[in-house]
């Protein structure tokens, strides 16, 4: 595998819902190291493209390549055995249990020997100290113990541990769905900081957004989905908020250059 | 409270250990809002409290006569089939659900177990055998229809409650297997009521397993994964699922190990009034409803321990004992359990309104 083979490359995907078509024989490309983000207006499908990268629906046709390998994914668990980790909007947390329960869910770690064997034990020191170094290293320490239950976090802290679970645990990339949208100005930014800390750890993120300002300040390349498929990919540097909002909508015809 | 400062201070030497300065929420909570961090982060304490008060008050009132190995352990013995079916019914409460057929199953094991010793002259092991799966069998279709057709629990339970009872009465044509038959034929039915004596202090095996099985399973809910499972189900499935929990899977395992546990409270049935009966049992359900309330576990799922469920229906024995040894009117123990009830989810309630 070389540096400029794609990270997840879609070509000609389609998925109907009866008379409906939801992705129209689409193409997607998510390249190493960047934040793409998707923009496209309600409807557009641009949550449908991406539900089909991660497993949740099943396209009726198109291939998908992830690291220029054909996958099929059935559930988001096949995409997530691979190292594909999601961020939601509506938090996917558990608030009664802790913060690192919350983060192991699913993928607890057990005690090694007789007492995580056969008594199934959890290794709560390891899962504990697993827990706070990501925490640490993302910079999320306004948190007062690892213990602390989700309920007692801000809506902030709750976005910052579901962004650092998903960074521990990816190792091909992150999908963000609309991961501000419940978030006030002074935390969005704080989410913000964090997808962009994700990147510099070289882990690349498709980010699912209606903010342009968010889009253009974090993302490298910008995919506009427009009526089922993808209309263009365009530099955030060439364009302006008004341009993809143009393009977005049908105002404005892409460029030639940049068409999908 | 000394865990949580402990994790605190492991936390400050990570933390600086990257030159990074920590940022904690403002300790002053005021007396009012480190109680109810306390309760939050222990839920079974209140009712613990209310057992122990409950035990120093009737033991003041009533002396020695109450506070007494032998009365102890009467009381023991005297909840051990509610609490059993209490411990089923945490486990189903916890995930949000609720079931109405933990008495049903239990009473139609114990009826298999008698009628497949007595009528088929099948070895006991096997009818008991035979029992134990029947009502793992209940509890299965119980989660089936929960989990695959999404039916509310209420419903389903309610509707399966009525199945089995009158599947109990036509099978066992409404008849007791005596005390005395059993004793003769198939004591091994009667072994939950094998009594040993700890230092004047009486047991039998009933109370034993009630005890064991309730540390069993608080170590599974608490240490395991399938544990936070259960939890994370009954907090929100759709987190649960999305975090990659096998949703379907957790109800499952909880709706089976409910009605495998009622079934070994239809064994403890046994042991504990001798005969095989069609027609005990019958508040079972809403007695483990109460124990589950009373001991602190949310009915809205994800939140309580299995030990308040203990606490619960040691509560309701302490309370129906010592008002009995005080000569009140039975009726004085149900107004008293009605307002425990109402007062548990009260505190539920208030808990819930984190200060965050």
């Amino acid at each position: 595998m070389s540096d400029t083979t794609p990270v997840v490359q879609g070509r000609g995907i389609v998925k109907r819902y009866g008379h409906v078509t939801a992705i129209d024989h689409s193409d997607f490309e998510l390249r190493q190291g960047e934040i793409l983000a998707v923009i496209g207006d309600n409807g557009a499908g641009k949550s449908s493209i991406v539900k089909a990268i991660c497993g949740a629906t099943i396209p009726d046709e198109g291939d998908i390549l992830i690291e220029g390998k054909k996958v099929n994914f059935t559930s988001p668990i096949d995409a997530r055995n691979m190292g594909i980790e999601i961020v939601y909007q509506q938090l996917a947390m558990s608030p009664a249990l802790s913060i690192a329960d919350n983060m192991f869910m699913g993928r607890e770690i057990r005690k090694s020997g007789f007492m995580g064997k056969y008594l199934r034990q959890l290794d709560r020191p390891a899962m504990e100290k697993f827990a706070r170094e990501k925490l640490t290293e993302l910079g999320l320490m306004t948190v007062q113990s690892i213990n602390q239950t989700i309920e007692t976090l801000s809506g902030g802290q709750r976005q910052g541990v579901a962004v650092a679970r998903a960074a521990a645990f990816a190792n091909k990339f992150i999908i963000m769905d609309e991961p501000t949208a419940a978030l006030g100005v002074k935390e969005s930014r704080k989410v913000l900081e964090l997808i962009q800390d994700v990147r510099a750890r070289g882990i690349p993120i498709i980010l699912i957004s209606h903010n342009m300002p968010h889009v253009f300040e974090v993302a490298d390349r910008i995919h506009v989905h427009r009526l089922g498929k993808r209309l263009c990919t365009i530099d955030p540097k060439d364009y302006t908020m008004s341009d993809a909002v143009a393009f977005m909508t049908g105002a404005k015809e892409p460029p030639a250059e940049d068409a999908a | 409270m000394s865990e949580a400062n402990q994790s605190v201070q492991e936390f400050e030497t990570a933390t600086s250990r990257t030159d990074a300065v920590a940022e904690f929420d403002d300790p002053r909570r005021g007396v009012l809002g480190k109680l109810q961090h306390l309760l939050h982060v222990n839920p079974s304490l209140v009712p613990l409290i209310v057992l122990v008060g409950a035990i120093f008050i009737f033991g003041l009132l009533l002396g020695s006569k109450f506070f007494s190995p032998f009365a102890m352990t009467l009381i023991l013995q005297q909840v051990q089939i509610v609490g059993i079916v209490a411990a089923a019914q945490s486990l189903v409460i916890l995930t949000a659900g609720i079931d109405l057929s933990v008495g049903a199953i239990m009473v139609f094991s114990s009826v298999i177990m008698g009628q497949f010793s007595f009528r088929y002259g099948i070895p006991v092991p096997i009818a008991v055998m035979c029992g134990l799966a029947v009502g793992t069998l209940i509890g299965a279709l119980n989660g089936w229809l929960v989990s695959r057709v999404k039916l509310p629990p209420f419903i389903v339970t309610l509707g399966m409650w009525q199945i089995i009872l009158a599947t109990n009465f036509l099978y066992s044509a409404n008849e007791t297997i005596r005390s005395q038959d059993i004793e003769a034929n198939a004591p091994f039915l009667q072994f939950f009521g094998t009594k040993f004596s700890i230092g004047g202090a009486t047991f039998t095996v009933g109370v034993l397993f009630m005890l064991v099985l309730i540390f069993v399973l608080a170590y599974a809910l608490k240490h395991t994964a399938w544990g936070r499972h259960v939890y994370a189900v009954g907090d929100d499935p759709e987190a649960a699922e999305l975090s990659g929990v096998n949703v379907h899977r957790t109800l499952m395992s909880v709706y089976m190990l409910s009605g495998l546990i009622c079934a070994f409270a239809g064994w403890a049935l046994i042991g504990r009034i001798g005969s095989v009966s069609p027609t005990s049992g019958q508040l079972a359900n809403i007695e483990s409803i109460t124990a589950v309330v009373i001991g602190g576990i949310s009915l809205f799922g994800g939140r309580g321990s299995i030990l308040g469920s203990l606490f619960g229906a040691l509560i309701v024995g302490v309370f129906t004992l010592g008002l009995r040894l005080l000569g009140a009117d039975a009726q004085w123990t149900f107004l008293l359990i009605g307002l425990l009830i109402i007062a548990a989810v009260a505190v539920d309630q208030w808990i819930r309104k984190v200060s965050g």
